[in-house]
């Protein structure tokens, strides 16, 4: 923490300091959900989804819709809606992303530039839906419980808490699933070589398929998560969308572990910075930091295939 | 005419991972001759020739073109410089016509020169491969012996100095291949050839001196004859 | 060669002979789409004909546009000079942003100019107290002259923007149609082959990219002081994303191409965010009985659905077709 006393700013006091990184912590995780799914597609499909974040808006809204469906309709309890709204809102993204992948990239032979225009497409047609039928306004979702912990210094709430628990364990079952399975095995091997896993009758079209969805359905189960903390909106896709690509460009391609550790960094600077100072300086030289590595360390990202 | 060095290679090595795809201890081609490359597939012979062109920059090693080290010269000005280098996969443009094929290697030497025409210099180099009638069609639309001697023509409009040509005959006629190795010939009165080649008759009809190249080294270098009765040389081809 | 100076000359002829007869709603948006089609056809030179596809172009028509109106405002030049910084900015933008983007490719260079144009929308932002930020910022009916001419007039506003219209038209069909231009339409093909023959494509890329950001920059100075107003959605990452639209739809690699993508996209955006989308939204509401609250201002829907047809369905764009399968001549 010595870069503390080089910063042109004050120390801020301890226990803001404290709200700063559990503040950080919360975000972290769920940017690392978030950036895992874009990791994941980058690293196996070769495709640079721009339209990741506006999975993750849709999961935010998609949550909306079923909480206040549930709770106002119904006259369900919170959690129970807010339940539902975590299997159901990922199920729903994930299958809208399977659909995109049949429907706009495998057409494209997942050439990347091409892929990259029209996911741009993607883009604004998920973003114009919503805005067309969800409206303009950003709208609040009741967190399923509410206790606060108490620390000796301020009370913290609980649900922020059981976010960070819960991305935890997700991130540990994609990382099982990744690594210790079969299905892990074919996404690796489809990464390795598409062509030969082809031969080796791997349902490459499906994996795909999977892979996207799989991708997209990370990021709608980060939103429903933070949607009882930040409000669902239809443009709420911009940011999530930067700081995935800062994560997964800094973390390097393809390897989860650097991603993790990066969302960590990232997630966790963004959210001590932004309580506590102006997070434009803080964005305008994290992108400029993601540029310089693309042009200095390529091989970081975009290797040797990425012509 | 006694032989003088045009260009030369000392301790080339070019490492691949942990592989050693080429490892040359000296090698010269002297102004003016034809000399061929040969050695089973998976020799270095590509990666050799594109060392000496710039392609790629080798893990240690020292090549001098016509007295001046150009180790570290990046392609494009060998090429300029008079290297020139003809692919092994057909590189051709595809959706250009053959005259803009040709005229691209023909503006540069143009500039080079500081005179001359780009249209009669590409015509030229198209009329020397046969194929100056079609030069207003798409370089994609032509017969796979048609878009390798494109490739060649563009190496000609070129005007170098050494001319490197990568299995120039693959995949052409026997007709084809009389008229190049006519062409060759033609060439050979101005231009230094270095021809990698696994077609055994044309080597033998076009090469001076042959250099056999085998797991990155070379196995043996002499004339036609003297590589036909050379017992290391039949090993290699052959299988010890 | 005869053809295609006919060809440039009829089009600007024609947009001459358009002005006594237009409206003056039409006529205000041809001016403004005259500009913006400046910048289509910067684009169009870097993705069309080099084959660089760039996500970041909205940091050089931000370049031209506040390197011009800071000047006006901060500085009090008159709107001349104020236009030549502008194009300046953009050129030096341009130069130092090739420097380091041109040494990635592919993927890489389009995600390197997105960021770095981001962190330009960014530093616009974080200079509110300059910029006026989201908002903003006009610039004085009275300042807007040039030479004695009142730049907010209709017709003297269409004119010039007929004339640098016609400027960088004439100066992409020089340049494509030139030995530099065979050689950037060779880079586009097959780059290693290019440098295989002794030209360094570097050279050329870096002389291409920094063309495209100056007529980018000249439209961003042009919209300035033709439209009066400055302001951060102007680099924001859409207007990124609009040339790069724009040329897709009208064809890439074809000189008039941006003109026709501008010109149809704009019309169909005005249509559709004026009389399609408001109708499609009572319809909904009144006949399906779903609440669509939105739906009147999603007019960038249109935007998101004509890229991923293009791109799926007509990649080489209208013109680009037209040349394929009709008119193999056309520049």
């Amino acid at each position: 923490m010595d870069l503390i006393s080089y910063l042109p700013f004050s120390l801020p006091h301890p226990a803001l300091l404290a709200a700063g990184v559990l503040e950080g912590t919360v975000l972290a995780a769920v940017l690392a959900l978030t950036a895992l799914g874009l990791s994941i597609v980058f690293g196996i499909m070769r495709v640079v989804n721009v339209a990741h974040g506006e999975f993750y808006m849709l999961g935010a809204v998609l949550a909306w819709f079923i909480t206040h469906t549930v709770s106002g309709t119904v006259g369900g309890p919170p959690w129970l809606g807010f339940g539902i709204a975590l299997i159901v809102a990922p199920l729903v993204v994930a299958s809208m992303a399977a659909a995109t992948d049949w429907l706009v990239l495998k057409r494209l032979d997942y050439d990347p530039e091409a892929t990259i225009v029209a996911t741009i497409g993607i883009l604004y047609i998920i973003q114009q839906l919503a805005l067309t039928f969800y409206g303009p306004d950003a709208r609040p979702v009741e967190a399923p419980f509410d206790f606060r912990v108490q620390t000796p210094w301020f009370g913290y709430s609980g649900y922020k808490l059981s976010v960070v628990g819960a991305a935890i364990l997700l991130m540990l079952v994609v990382w099982l699933v990744l690594t210790r399975t079969k299905i892990g095995l074919i996404m690796r091997a489809t990464q390795y070589d598409r062509e030969t896993a082809q031969a080796f009758g791997i349902p490459v079209d499906k994996v795909y398929a999977g892979v996207f969805a799989l991708g997209a359905g990370l990021a709608a189960i980060g939103a429903v998560l933070i949607v009882p903390i930040q409000q669902a909106h239809y443009l709420m896709g911009g940011d999530p969308l930067l700081l995935s690509f800062i994560v997964v460009i800094l973390g390097g391609l393809g390897s989860l572990r650097g991603t993790l550790v990066a969302a960590i960094f990232i997630g966790l600077s963004d959210g001590i910075i932004s309580t506590l100072y102006e997070p434009t300086l803080a964005k305008i030289l994290a992108t400029l930091l993601v540029a310089m590595v693309l042009v200095f360390r390529p091989q970081g990202l975009f290797g040797a295939r990425a012509a | 005419m006694a032989a003088v060095a045009q260009l030369s290679a000392e301790g080339l090595v070019k490492d691949f991972g942990g592989l050693r795809a080429v490892d040359v201890a000296a090698f010269t081609l002297n102004k003016g001759e034809i000399r061929a490359v040969i050695g089973p597939n998976g020799a270095g012979k590509t990666t050799f020739v594109s060392l000496l062109c710039g392609r790629f920059p080798p893990t240690a090693g020292r090549i001098t073109f016509e007295g001046r080290d150009i180790t570290a010269m990046p392609a494009h000005e060998r090429v300029a410089s008079g290297i020139a280098y003809t692919f092994q996969i057909t590189s051709i443009f595809g959706n250009l016509s053959l005259y803009d094929n040709v005229a691209l290697p023909a503006q540069r030497r143009v500039t080079l020169d500081g005179g001359g025409h780009v249209r009669e210099r590409a015509m030229a180099a198209l009329e020397r491969v046969g194929l100056a009638d079609r030069s207003r069609e798409i370089a994609s639309s032509q017969s796979y012996g048609h878009q390798r001697l494109l490739e060649v023509a563009m190496g000609l409009a070129l005007g170098p100095k050494v001319l490197i040509l990568d299995e120039p005959t693959q995949g052409l006629a026997d007709s084809e291949i009389a008229d190049f190795i006519t062409l060759i010939r033609e060439v050979a009165q101005e231009t230094t050839i270095l021809l990698i080649e696994h077609n055994m008759p044309v080597v033998m009809a076009l090469a001076e001196t042959i250099t056999v190249l085998d797991q990155g080294r070379i196995l043996a270098e002499g004339t036609p004859d003297a590589i036909r009765e050379n017992a290391a040389v039949q090993t290699a081809y052959l299988g010890g | 060669m005869i053809r295609s100076i006919l060809l440039h000359s009829f089009v600007i002829a024609a947009l001459v002979a358009l002005e006594p007869v237009l409206s003056e709603y039409h006529h205000g948006n041809l001016a403004r789409i005259m500009v913006l089609a400046v910048y289509a056809t910067g684009y169009n030179l870097l993705f069309g004909y080099t084959g660089l596809l760039s996500l970041g172009h909205a940091m050089f028509f931000a370049a031209g546009m506040y390197g011009c109106a800071l000047m006006i405002r901060l500085a009090e030049w008159s709107v001349g000079p104020a236009f030549v910084v502008g194009v300046i900015c953009a050129l030096i933008a341009g130069i130092v942003v090739g420097f380091l983007a041109l040494r990635t490719i592919g993927v890489g260079f389009m995600i390197v100019t997105l960021m770095f144009a981001e962190a330009a929308y960014l530093t616009i932002l974080y200079y509110n107290e300059y910029t006026r930020g989201d908002e903003g910022f006009t610039i004085a009916q009275s300042v807007r002259t040039i030479g004695g001419l009142d730049l907010s007039d209709t017709t003297t506003r269409y004119f010039a923007a007929l004339t640098l219209f016609s400027i960088c038209l004439i100066a992409s069909a020089a340049v494509v149609q030139s030995k530099a231009g065979r050689v950037l339409v060779a880079i586009r093909e097959n780059e290693d082959r290019v440098r295989m023959l002794g030209f360094d494509p570097f050279r050329y890329k870096l002389l291409a990219l920094v063309l495209s950001a100056v007529m980018a920059g000249a439209a961003g100075a042009a919209y300035a002081v033709l439209f009066g107003y400055a302001g951060a959605s102007f680099a924001a990452v859409q207007y990124s994303i609009f040339p790069l639209l724009w040329v897709l739809l009208g064809g890439p690699g074809t000189t008039l191409g941006p003109l026709l993508g501008t010109v149809l996209m704009f019309y169909l955006v005005d249509y559709a965010s004026g009389t399609i989308m408001p109708g499609l939204a009572g319809m909904v509401e009144t006949q399906f009985g779903i609440e669509a609250p939105g739906l009147a201002s999603a007019y960038l829907l249109l935007v998101g659905v004509a890229l991923v047809l293009l791109v799926l369905f007509a990649p080489r764009g209208l013109l680009g077709t037209v040349r394929a399968r009709m008119i193999p001549w056309l520049p």
